[in-house]
């Protein structure tokens, strides 16, 4: 799997709050609450991610409620993937079972600069500005997951 | 090796003799509670998108109406009949209007040794009694609704040790914000918070949920403490037994030790708009308030309104200022009632509302607007938490907030 895609650069601990504040749940689509995705720090970014853009984040990325409209919406736009120092468990699981890519790397947020492009294949390493960077793989139980589009997706398959 | 609880409570629920940190196991989940802030997506993925949606057992499952509850909109009400009817038809437990979802659980669910999936990320509270809770979203909900089971790999575990007793006008709340700020709002990602120690023991159940109730704000799986007489004594009183009542062994391993003499915490707020922003309030005493909110899963317990009630009596509030208090479940309110304080909290000018998610939610209960500054008791400052994207939240004790009510800015209690 490789995802290449332009940059946005977001900070440390980007709460759940940040990705989708509470006004905008009682929406009843993930299509009418992606605009405002981002909203209280950086209003305008939902209109200027293209799809396979690629967010990357510093530590804690998805801090916060459970609400899994976060990562829903970022799917929504059709970010390729985050990556981040880190990120906190309940985003986690939940972008994971919505089939959003999650790459947790130490050093590539100090690294790059926001418009630029990545690359990231995935299990394997991390490309930028023609320099490469090891990027381990995912459990097996968790690709599974995404290679199926979701844990509903994977579900199906086991006839649940 | 020894285990810890979080290792022996996820050994169990996998049906092995042991588990360790770093393992990823399947298990069995005891007991499953979901709220109004994504049971109506869950209800709609489980009639639309599976082959053949069953629920494994439903008495294992409670959905609880808290977050907008009562309804402020039509859109909110269609997602409430939603789950109302979905729970009637499914002979799933359902309450509304009774309180905030983690006060119900423990007052009527919890059993100390349980493993405990919430769609809530606060679901960490129920370590109080020695249960391991821990937050999913609404897809691995679903998944442990349909199927009674999920993964999950066991935490490491970081060690609190409690001692000694805290001055007068510091309370665990203080406690629990000294710690994030000490080690950050992901300094325990992915692990759990064990408090133990002389200082643990000492604390009520409501006082240990202020604790365990913030681990998710560190980045925690879950928080837990030992249960003890104190967890023995409060589930005989609601009526029910243990179901494990594991203790950490000596030689368990532990990621890190951490060490807090509670006689050297300070009244302190997290500052706007990181949790792990905390100071001691003297640092920002002349911060002008618009609302104060006492309430909330954190600290909206008994043991808060009264700590509220002592410095309100006979007291007003600033005329700037709306103070909104509401107590964390039905119980709690009546007790409240019972003893008086509703009486004190009007008296000084209070609004008491409903027993709800109210101001900590921060959508349909004492929103704030542009400028405006809150000071809570609630368990999230983030940006526009509370209402308007350039409002602030302050978070400190019942005492502080109090305080900080009569005042017009924040003060000391003490």
């Amino acid at each position: 799997m490789v995802i290449k895609g332009k940059i946005w650069i977001l900070g440390d601990n980007i709460d759940t709050d940040i990705i989708i504040p509470t006004e905008y749940l009682a929406m009843k689509r993930i299509e009418e609450m992606k605009k405002y995705a981002f909203s209280p720090l950086r209003p305008e970014l939902a209109e200027l991610i293209a799809p396979g853009d690629i967010i990357v984040a510093g530590r804690n990325f998805g801090c916060g409620s459970s609400r899994e409209q976060a990562p829903e919406i970022i799917k929504e736009l059709k970010i390729g993937c985050v990556i981040a120092k880190s990120f906190a468990r309940i985003f986690y699981r939940n972008a994971i079972n919505n089939g959003l890519l999650l790459i947790e790397h130490s050093l590539i947020p100090d690294l790059i600069s926001e418009g630029e492009y990545i690359a990231a294949v995935i299990g394997e390493y991390i490309e930028y500005k023609e320099a490469k960077y090891d990027l381990a793989p995912l459990p097996p139980n968790l690709m599974e997951i995404i290679e199926a589009g979701g844990l509903v997706a994977a579900m199906k398959n086991k006839n649940i | 090796m020894g285990m810890t609880i979080s290792e022996k409570i996820i050994a169990a629920a996998a049906n092995i003799d042991h588990a360790k940190a770093g393992d990823i196991h399947t298990v069995s989940i005891d007991r499953m509670m979901s709220n109004d802030g994504t049971t109506h997506l869950t209800i709609d993925m489980y009639n639309s998108m599976l082959k053949n949606p069953a629920i494994a057992d439903k008495s294992k499952l409670v959905f609880i109406i808290d977050h907008n509850m009562p309804a402020d909109s039509p859109k909110t009400a269609a997602a409430h009949k939603k789950i109302r009817d979905f729970a009637k038809t499914h002979e799933i437990a359902f309450y509304e209007g009774k309180g905030v979802c983690h006060q119900i659980m423990m007052e009527e669910y919890v059993r100390s040794g349980e493993l405990i999936f919430g769609a809530d990320s606060h679901t960490c509270t129920y370590g109080a009694l020695g249960a391991f809770g821990t937050g999913v979203g609404n897809t691995d909900f679903l998944y442990a609704m349909v199927t009674g089971r999920s993964w999950v790999l066991v935490p490491e575990t970081l060690l609190f040790h409690l001692s000694g007793s805290f001055r007068e006008g510091v309370y665990p709340r203080d406690l629990i914000l000294t710690i994030i700020g000490d080690i950050g709002a992901g300094g325990a990602s992915y692990k759990t918070m064990e408090f133990t120690g002389s200082g643990a023991h000492a604390m009520s159940i409501g006082h240990r949920m202020a604790l365990t109730n913030m681990a998710v704000e560190a980045g925690a799986k879950t928080g837990i403490f030992e249960p003890d007489e104190k967890a023995v004594e409060y589930l005989s009183a609601h009526g029910r037994q243990a179901k494990h009542l594991f203790k950490s062994d000596k030689n368990a391993r532990y990621e890190k030790e951490y060490f807090y003499d509670l006689g050297k915490i300070e009244p302190v707020v997290a500052r706007p708009d990181n949790i792990d922003d905390v100071v001691n309030v003297e640092s920002v005493k002349d911060v002008k308030i618009d609302q104060a909110f006492i309430g909330s899963c954190n600290s909206g317990r008994i043991e808060d309104l009264r700590i509220a009630a002592e410095i309100l009596k006979g007291q007003r509030i600033a005329d700037h200022v709306r103070l909104l208090i509401s107590p964390a479940s039905n119980s709690v309110y009546q007790k409240a009632l019972e003893e008086g304080l509703m009486g004190i909290f009007i008296d000084a000018g209070a609004m008491v509302v409903n027993s709800n998610c109210s101001v900590c939610w921060g959508s349909c209960q004492g929103v704030i607007g542009e400028g405006e500054v809150l000071i809570s008791t609630g368990t999230r400052n983030f940006k526009g938490r509370a209402g308007h994207k350039e409002s602030k939240v302050y978070l400190g004790s019942a005492a502080t907030v109090a305080a900080s009510a009569m005042a017009g800015k924040i003060v000391r209690a003490v």
